[in-house]
């Protein structure tokens, strides 16, 4: 067991946990944050998917220990960023979600494209999602919902 | 999963119970309207279209609705099955009556409230927007009446809207649950907290039905935060070593360092290639019979080049839901507190219940959100349950939340099973089948489990699960033989989204296509010629289809090829048509295009939600990494590396859905598509390499 300093979503915090707890738990079972899902915990799925130092990371696969200084922002600070703001928005407005649980991870990877990539191509939108598995199906609307988040954030 | 509609819809006319309106319905003083869902919403939109058929008789102002999980309760049943379950696609079909009687009379007692008040009739006012509106421009809004309104008796009867006065019913509703969803304020099973809540994960065998011989749990043991390490049983009579620890990571740490020696012997070791040649070679032969209409022999009279010999075979397949499988429980001696992603509340509660010794009243069970299902959260035996159960009766007071990691999902059975068709079919000179002998070979996870579902099911000791989608095919083939061998193999099995006809609707739609370009008649015009005269369901999505891709259909470029494929199920009928090319080996999916009759459309907005989802869903069974096998008793996959379902890439790029006007009562939805879409691809990859793709998944092209 070690401490840790974490900045999550903007937020100092300190946690006491084995160095080789993934983030992920440590979010959702230290923090109780639990927007953040495990779906495969080997990053196959991308449910998981945070933000470490403005990069999309999956949370399943990075030890605590490894963290360091790098800011982690989740799904629940989305609405409070300018970019997150407007997926989140799209998504509902396109009736996105089905069963939701891998939602958190999508939206986590689009703000992370379309920061990244402001105006994706359809190429670029399925490169940046391909490694998010939904069971649902929600690809198509997905893909119609960055479109229009890119058109928004103009 | 036809199991769960045909068993009492057959055994019982559906009776119209009355329902105690508030029961269903909480009329807050801000007015708040909330409505009780007596299903699992697990992705199919259930949460919103229940409340809308109510809100539709209530006149209530939408914009207030809020849809609640009910927990179990008799009064939550399923009207007509008797028991509280979401499957079979039956969720707005069987309770569209039910929800649509308790708006009305909560409606008409508001009314009646008002009128009294006003010393009118009840047919001087009418409703709107949560507002009942009196002679003189008098109007009080509902949570004012509410009080008054539930003294009233509950009216017997009372009249219905005709659908040419619905207002909410028929529009585009966005989902109730969307922004919880998309901001991670949702808590689904997985995210249950309690005071003192501990994590379970148990170490199964490696081969289902084995035991433990052996344990070695020093390092286990040592792990920090680890509670307790105990030997419960797990399903089919094996065991397995639960770790029970402070949370998910201690527990998996500490599981991941026990050394079980496991007791193997007498248990049978399923080899899939081992059992790909015994089914073969039982396909050869005549098996119980489902369907012998005609003349058997009229095919034996059909020269063999105008006969078809074909032989498919279809992997196990995992569900894979997001959500991995849970269920959380507190155990205090003479009561037991349950938080379950539950999709059976009856008979998990039932489980629960008989684990503990207690009595199902005892066990308060809440429905929590899941992240999808497809099956996997029915199995008949409620197993994941029945572990959770005798595991939280070991730490009695102590809430434990038993979790199944990736790898426990992908390697723990309950799968669709294996199956093999050997078919012969006989064509006539104007290329149209005249005899059609079918072999089916797969498990049936029904036979055994006695009743009621096998007395229901099982005729002629043919599983009618096994063979739907040909058996009942809606073709006019005038001789026509199916018969079905049902082996009993290790391996446990259950329902997968559209359960037999995922490999049914594939033999049945791909061999008639076959037939439809030896005939060189076009696909569509095809099937509508050989439908039978009643196959209204399937008629009207095959002729929307055939209007809505005649712009495209045509002119595909030249690489590019178009696939048809359509299916009915539980009475929905629907049609496809891709257009499909072939990239680094593997089919890509340009366009689909599905059509649907499915009666009247509650919300269009979530009918073409779970028509574009079941066409992914479809997709599982086609993508390269999508099979569950087993060598030596094993199963070879792990987790999302080797076992792959289909990612964005593998989906069709764009789709467009078409529902065909109906005001007749809603049918079923969220299994209905599954079926079409692998059909459908293979139709088009034939068009491409000039081969008939018959044995799932598809390898490298």
């Amino acid at each position: 067991m070690a401490n840790y300093a974490l900045t999550v979503n903007g937020r100092q915090t300190e946690v006491n946990v084995d160095p080789g707890t993934p983030l992920l738990w440590v979010l959702r079972e230290h923090l109780k944050m639990t927007g953040t899902k495990y779906g495969c915990g080997i990053g196959a799925c991308g449910a998981c998917t945070v933000h470490l130092g403005g990069v999309a990371t999956r949370s399943c696969l990075l030890p605590v220990s490894l963290v360091g200084s790098r800011p982690i922002a989740t799904i629940e600070t989305m609405a409070s960023d300018p970019v997150g703001r407007v997926v989140q928005d799209v998504w509902v407005a396109a009736d996105v979600v089905q069963c939701g649980y891998c939602q958190s991870g999508q939206i986590m990877t689009a703000v992370a494209l379309l920061k990244t990539v402001p105006k994706p191509t359809d190429a670029q939108i399925e490169q940046g999602m391909g490694g998010n598995i939904c069971r649902c199906g929600t690809y198509v609307r997905i893909r119609q919902a960055i479109a229009r988040a890119a058109q928004q954030l103009g | 999963m036809s199991l769960y509609i045909d068993v009492p819809a057959r055994a019982q006319s559906p009776a119209s119970p009355t329902y105690p309106p508030e029961a269903f319905i909480h009329l807050r003083p801000d007015g708040t309207i909330v409505i009780q869902v007596n299903r699992l919403e697990f992705g199919q939109g259930v949460q919103t279209a229940l409340p809308m058929i109510l809100a539709e008789e209530l006149d209530a102002d939408w914009s207030q609705v809020v849809g609640e999980l009910a927990p179990a309760a008799d009064v939550y049943k399923d009207p007509i099955y008797q028991l509280q379950m979401t499957g079979g696609s039956i969720s707005v079909p069987h309770s569209f009556q039910q929800y649509r009687e308790l708006g009305a009379k909560m409606r008409a007692m508001l009314v009646a409230a008002a009128a009294e008040q006003w010393r009118a009739t009840p047919a001087q006012c009418r409703t709107e927007n949560s507002v009942v509106y009196g002679p003189a421009n008098v109007s009080a809004r509902y949570a004012d009446l509410a009080n008054d309104a539930a003294r009233r008796s509950v009216p017997g009867e009372v009249r219905l809207k005709t659908p040419s006065e619905f207002r909410l019913i028929g529009t585009p509703v966005r989902r109730l649950d969307s922004r919880a969803k998309c901001d991670g304020s949702l808590k689904f099973g997985i995210d249950v907290d309690l005071p003192g809540l501990k994590v379970a994960l148990v170490a199964r065998p490696p081969v289902y039905g084995g035991r433990v011989k052996r344990l070695n749990d020093r390092e286990a043991r040592a792990v920090a935060g680890v509670r307790d390490v105990f030997e419960v049983p797990v399903m089919r009579g094996a065991t397995g070593i639960a770790v029970v620890a402070d949370t998910f990571w201690m527990a998996k740490q500490a599981r991941d360092r026990l050394s079980i020696e496991w007791d193997l012997s007498g248990v049978e070791h399923p080899d899939t290639s081992q059992m790909l040649t015994r089914y073969r070679e039982l396909s050869r032969t005549t098996g119980n019979v489902a369907v012998n209409r005609g003349d058997a022999t009229a095919l034996d009279r059909i020269p063999a080049a105008n006969r078809i010999v074909a032989d498919f075979s279809f992997p196990y397949l995992a569900h894979t839901p997001m959500e991995p499988l849970n269920t959380t429980i507190r155990f205090d001696g003479d009561h037991a507190e349950a938080w379950v992603p539950s999709q059976f509340q009856t008979m998990d509660q039932i489980a629960i219940a008989e684990v503990l010794g207690l009595e199902p009243h005892q066990v308060t069970f809440h429905t929590e959100y899941a992240g999808g299902g497809f099956g996997r959260r029915t199995p008949l035996d409620s197993h994941v349950q029945r572990e959770a159960a005798a595991i939280a009766k070991r730490m009695r007071g102590t809430p434990v939340k038993v979790v199944w990691t990736r790898e426990d999902d992908v390697q723990g059975g309950y799968y669709r099973p294996m199956f093999v068709h050997h078919v012969e079919v006989g064509i006539d000179a104007r290329g149209m089948p005249m005899a059609w002998r079918h072999v089916v070979v797969g498990q049936s996870h029904i036979i055994g489990t006695g009743p009621p579902w096998e007395g229901a099911l099982v005729k002629n000791g043919v599983d009618e699960l096994v063979v739907e989608g040909t058996a009942d095919s809606r073709y006019a083939i005038p001789n026509f033989h199916v018969s079905a061998h049902q082996p009993t193999i290790n391996v446990p099995v259950a329902q997968w989204r559209s359960v037999g006809m995922t490999h049914n609707a594939f033999v049945m739609e791909t061999l008639i296509d076959e037939l439809a370009v030896r005939a060189g008649i076009d696909p569509i015009a095809y099937r509508l010629a050989l439908l039978r005269p009643d196959a209204r369901k399937l008629r009207n999505p095959l002729t929307l289809l055939d209007e809505k891709t005649k712009r495209w259909r045509f002119s595909v470029p030249r690489d590019h090829a178009v696939g048809i494929a359509c299916n009915e199920y539980h009475e929905t009928g629907v049609a496809c048509a891709v257009e499909v090319s072939i990239e680094n080996a593997r089919p890509r999916i340009r366009r689909a295009t599905v059509t649907a009759d499915v009666g009247m459309a509650i919300n269009p907005l979530t009918l073409e939600a779970q028509f574009q989802g079941g066409i992914v869903y479809g997709l599982s069974q086609l993508v390269e990494g999508g099979a569950i096998t087993f060598s030596d008793g094993r199963v070879d996959q792990r987790n999302f590396d080797g076992h792959t379902p289909p990612y964005m890439q593998d989906a069709p790029v764009e789709m467009d859905v078409h529902i065909v006007p109906s005001t007749e009562p809603p049918t079923a939805c969220g299994e209905c598509p599954v079926p079409v879409i692998s059909p459908a691809v293979v139709n088009a990859l034939f068009r491409l390499t000039g081969k008939r793709y018959r044995a799932l998944p598809l390898t490298r092209l």
